[in-house]
């Protein structure tokens, strides 16, 4: 089987497909990558199933060498990609020929590359899944310089090469993300469900797989007292005893103690993954 | 039984039952008959998520299915017991396995027994004693994979969190907090009052499931190895 070797991981490189779902009941979340879409995408162009495991490379930092010849499509966050030292499209099928580098320089927009490998990333499934769980401890350990990545054996598909993607680079001003109704919204005064929708939020740098939390004004509560913990869904948006909202994430824990006040609606819920700290976000009713 | 059907996206419902039986016996009900489309029903403390799929199976419809169940259960723990009766499980994440029944060793020597006791005004002796009479049933799993929360109807304390938990509790660990007893399957930080320990292999995720209690199981707890002060370590 050939493999990438890892040269650089970067501040994070995780191991991530579309998560192993079913399985809350027995306290296990879904994990797998934080920008769904991007994942999805990025095996499309180079013929994988959508679910194949790929790279989760956090801002950047990343280089690896190829062993034989492999087919790779980078997605998510933009930078500069090389192949070689030689530039190389975003959203795109990139041939890394045998021997060559393949490196992720720091990401300009948006703060999660995905990176796709034609044959996918083929360690062992955990559970059903090779995604890695950063909250449970779960899944394929954090890539790390040195490691020797299998990549698995070519799918049928062919590569897409007329596939030119429009995709659009992460936002770098102010983003909308749709919102729905929460279960717990009720536990929340007027006024603080208005000032949800009515300021503007900052990301702050407090923000990992688990939860994205965002800076603004506190968000009163109506009814006080400890919530009995309950299942959450992905893209809840838990508010703090200190009124401040946190948007969960794949890693967040099965079940939550914070009332949620609303949901981030799942056509928004991949630009979250993608929030630089301090980047300014504002809210909206789900159409 | 009365539920609240709370929103919870496009994808789930998020029911509020009135105690913990409830949604034990909510879980029950729902699992002889999941439709298609659903994904996945998860217990906690008071609530039930049914996950599904939109697509396939509408929130209306899925509300109006839950709001049917409720409406016939009687508001009583035993009925998911009717579970057992199931000769074709559906798909993982549905069955709430409420067949099983574990025995768990356990050593009861845990750091903090004699404090917990003293708390509850029992001597360590008495505690002991009514944790093992005590027949105990899987509530649900929170906290980390395979922690069970574990009720009792023989079981009226309730035990607060330690002030400041601690940054490694090892696997095995068996512990009380607020009214539940849970045991740590793998070593993590906790809060919990460690009251004993046991053997038992309660996560591995080569197994199927990889929790050994799951939420419906009912659990009771022997006493391993020597008694006694003496045999405290």
């Amino acid at each position: 089987m050939t493999a990438l070797r890892v040269v650089a991981a970067g501040p994070s490189c995780l191991i991530e497909d579309l998560g192993r779902p079913g399985l809350a009941r027995l306290g296990v979340g879904r994990s797998g990558a934080a920008d769904r879409g991007a994942l999805a995408l990025a095996n499309r162009l180079i013929g994988n199933p959508a679910g194949a495991a790929g790279l989760e490379v956090l801002l950047g930092g990343f280089r690896a060498v190829a062993e034989a010849d492999a087919w790779v499509a980078v997605t998510g966050a933009r930078g500069t990609i090389l192949v070689d030292g030689l530039e190389a499209p975003p959203a795109a099928a990139v041939r890394v020929p045998a021997g060559a580098e393949l490196e992720l320089r720091p990401a300009e927009h948006g703060l999660r590359y995905l990176v796709g490998v034609r044959g996918g990333i083929a360690v062992p499934e955990v559970l059903g899944s090779r995604s890695r769980d950063t909250l449970a401890g779960l899944g394929p350990a954090p890539v790390a310089a040195g490691d020797r990545l299998p990549i698995g054996a070519e799918p049928e598909a062919p590569v897409a090469l007329l596939d030119r993607e429009a995709a659009f680079a992460p936002s770098d001003g102010p983003v909308v993300l749709e919102l729905v109704p929460g279960p717990r919204a009720d536990w929340f005064t007027d006024e603080a469900r208005a000032r949800l929708f009515d300021a503007e939020w900052r990301t702050s740098p407090a923000a990992d797989r688990v939860g994205t939390r965002l800076d603004g004004p506190p968000l009163a509560r109506l009814v006080a007292g400890e919530l009995a913990s309950e299942a959450t869904v992905p893209g809840s948006m838990q508010v703090s005893t200190s009124g401040q909202p946190t948007i969960l994430g794949p890693d967040r824990p099965v079940t939550g103690g914070y009332p949620v006040v609303a949901i981030v609606a799942p056509a928004s819920l991949d630009r979250v993954a993608q929030l630089r700290p301090g980047q300014p976000v504002r809210f909206r009713h789900a159409r | 039984m009365s539920v609240r059907l709370l929103p919870s996206g496009p994808d789930a419902i998020l029911v509020e039952c009135g105690s913990p039986a409830e949604v034990l016996a909510l879980h029950g009900a729902l699992a002889i008959e999941p439709p298609d489309g659903l994904v996945e029903l998860v217990p906690a403390a008071r609530t039930l998520l049914v996950s599904l799929d939109h697509r396939v199976l509408p929130l209306e419809t899925a509300a109006s299915w839950v709001r049917r169940a409720a409406a016939r259960g009687p508001g009583d723990a035993d009925a998911s017991t009717g579970t057992a009766s199931l000769t074709d499980p559906p798909a993982r994440g549905i069955r709430p396995e409420a067949e099983r029944s574990v025995v768990l060793n356990v050593r009861y020597d845990g750091e903090d027994l004699a404090d917990t006791a003293r708390i509850l005004g029992l001597a360590p002796a008495e505690l002991v004693a009514r944790h093992l009479a005590a027949e105990w049933r899987v509530a649900f799993i929170g906290f980390a994979p395979g922690f069970a929360y574990l009720v009792s109807d023989d079981w009226p304390y309730r035990v607060p969190r330690l002030d400041a938990p601690r940054t490694r509790v090892p696997a095995g660990s068996l512990a009380l907090a607020d009214g539940y007893t849970g045991a740590y399957p793998r070593e993590s930080p906790g809060g919990w009052r460690l009251i004993g320990r046991t053997d038992a292999v309660l996560w591995d995720e080569r197994a199927d499931p990889p929790a050994r209690l799951v939420p419906g199981a009912r659990v009771r707890f022997r006493e391993a190895g020597p008694t006694g002060p003496g045999a405290r370590s």
